[in-house]
């Protein structure tokens, strides 16, 4: 089995965790969805430390953060494809 | 992998099944722990299970002091029981309730004796019974016979990435062959409470777990001073990657798998709807939960942790886990299974969950786990409110 640098929980989830200790802008990453233990890759546009999010999908403001295959928060400033996921962009739904 | 159908346990007078055979001297109140060290003390084979509370405590707080002493009492990891108390009364109703289990139990007072009568009087008891259980054997029992509690700590994103997902995986896998399973840490599902809620495997299961939550968010609504957003996620969690409450929460019900439960219990509270998964309504701090899920009756814990929880239990073992590569190798000592080669997809979640069972099973047998050659014997009661 290879390495992977990306780890995706289920297959409906639109991020992703960093599992090396960062990725680099331009960095072709592979990527491993756990749930169906199949494989996809993407072009990171940030640098994004361990344990951190990559979009793995264009996302617009309002729009939900699926992980784990459920609702974790909303976007609230739109994230591109290949960026990183965290406080900045995304907000809990609870308060 | 096919799981072994049996374990090597020691079977009860009331049926059940102990992975350990503890004779433990159980204080009754927080003056009475003088007396029980001393006891260990003196006689090999005995443990003594010290803890701050016991005095002036009333309604449900007191009625929940009972349950987690009389409960670790009946556990079947505990093969006899001595009970020492400052006075005869509660001693007397705790005792009566171990003993409804058939085991050997017998209760001491330390009022108009004092400490250094007691010691003696009590040693002799103990050292009947710490003979008596030394000569208890492990025999095969069904893995049916297996009550494993879970509840993890110090977590980090490889929590909910994999070492969480691979106690699911267990309890996937063992949910079918009849064990009971628990799961607790009512604050810490906060974000996912609607999704745990529907995990419920009847109405009334769903309706007493939203009960349960609500009463616990009302709880904290009242006592903060802001919205939590501050708090939870934590300054450490967001730097690890965690971005909402939510997030955190659905990390920490990985756990379960997809497993559904069918009761929802007090603290401390012993299942009795049969075999599969219960939740149990805890604190999310680790000694409180596990010494809780003890008292219930679980005989094995395991323990997913990600930047390295270190805890043990006196009378439950806790099996812990780690996905984290940094924490296997630097707090090796405390890590009795390492799945951290599910990050670098050298392992499958299926394949983790079976090393889990392995272990698990190791464990049940008689090894013993990193926490209980180390000493760890955290033993903390749950408190509700103020003493009166």
């Amino acid at each position: 089995m290879a390495g992977t640098d990306i780890i995706i929980h289920d297959e409906k989830d639109n991020v992703g965790v960093v599992v090396i200790e960062k990725i680099t802008p331009k960095q072709d990453c592979d990527c491993w969805i756990m749930e169906n233990d199949k494989s996809v890759k993407i072009q990171s546009m940030d640098e994004i430390p361990l344990g951190h999010k990559i979009a793995m999908t264009d996302l617009n403001e309002g729009d939900t953060i699926l992980k784990y295959g459920h609702d974790i928060g909303k976007v609230v400033k739109s994230i591109k494809k290949g960026e990183h996921v965290h406080v900045h962009n995304v907000k809990t739904k609870k308060w | 992998m096919e799981i072994p159908k049996t374990f090597l346990g020691y079977k009860r007078e009331d049926g059940r099944t102990g992975t350990r055979n503890h004779v433990i001297i159980l204080p009754v109140d927080d003056i009475s722990n003088a007396c029980a060290e001393a006891v260990a003390n003196n006689i090999k084979g005995t443990i003594a299970l010290p803890h701050s509370y016991g005095r002036l405590q009333f309604g449900a707080d007191l009625e929940l002091h009972f349950r987690t002493m009389i409960g670790t009492g009946k556990n079947p990891n505990v093969a006899a029981v001595i009970v020492i108390g400052i006075e005869p009364k509660w001693t007397k109703r705790i005792v009566d309730a171990i003993a409804t289990t058939g085991k050997p139990v017998e209760g001491f007072s330390i009022e108009g004796v004092g400490d250094i009568d007691t010691i003696a009087r009590v040693s002799k008891k103990a050292q009947e019974f710490s003979i008596w259980a030394s000569e208890k054997q492990r025999e095969e029992r069904p893995i049916s016979d297996l009550w494993i509690s879970v509840k993890c700590g110090e977590s980090d994103t490889t929590s909910g990435l994999a070492s969480n997902p691979t106690v699911g995986n267990l309890m996937d896998k063992f949910e079918p062959l009849g064990v009971h399973l628990c799961f607790g840490e009512t604050s810490e599902l906060t974000g996912a409470e609607t999704v745990c809620e529907k995990r419920g495997k009847t109405p009334e299961a769903q309706e007493k777990f939203r009960k349960t939550w609500s009463s616990y968010n009302d709880f904290i609504l009242n006592e903060a001073t802001d919205d939590l957003s501050e708090s939870q996620p934590t300054a450490g969690n967001i730097a690890g990657g965690l971005t909402t409450i939510e997030e955190k929460a659905f990390g920490n019900f990985q756990k379960i798998g997809g497993c559904k439960f069918i009761d929802v219990l007090e603290p401390a509270e012993e299942p009795t709807k049969g075999p599969g998964l219960y939740f149990m309504d805890t604190s999310s701090a680790a000694a409180e939960c596990v010494t809780l899920q003890a008292a219930g009756g679980f005989n094995l814990h395991l323990f997913p942790t990600g930047q390295g929880n270190i805890i043990g239990n006196p009378i439950e073992p806790v099996v812990k886990l780690t996905a984290n590569p940094l924490t296997a190798r630097t707090m090796s000592e405390h890590i009795d299974v390492d799945v951290s080669k599910i990050l670098s997809r050298e392992m499958n979640l299926d394949e983790a969950g079976d090393e889990l069972i392995k272990a698990t099973i190791r464990v049940a047998n008689g090894r013993l786990t990193c926490a209980e050659a180390l000493g760890h014997r955290e033993f903390v009661m749950t408190k509700l409110y103020r003493s009166a």
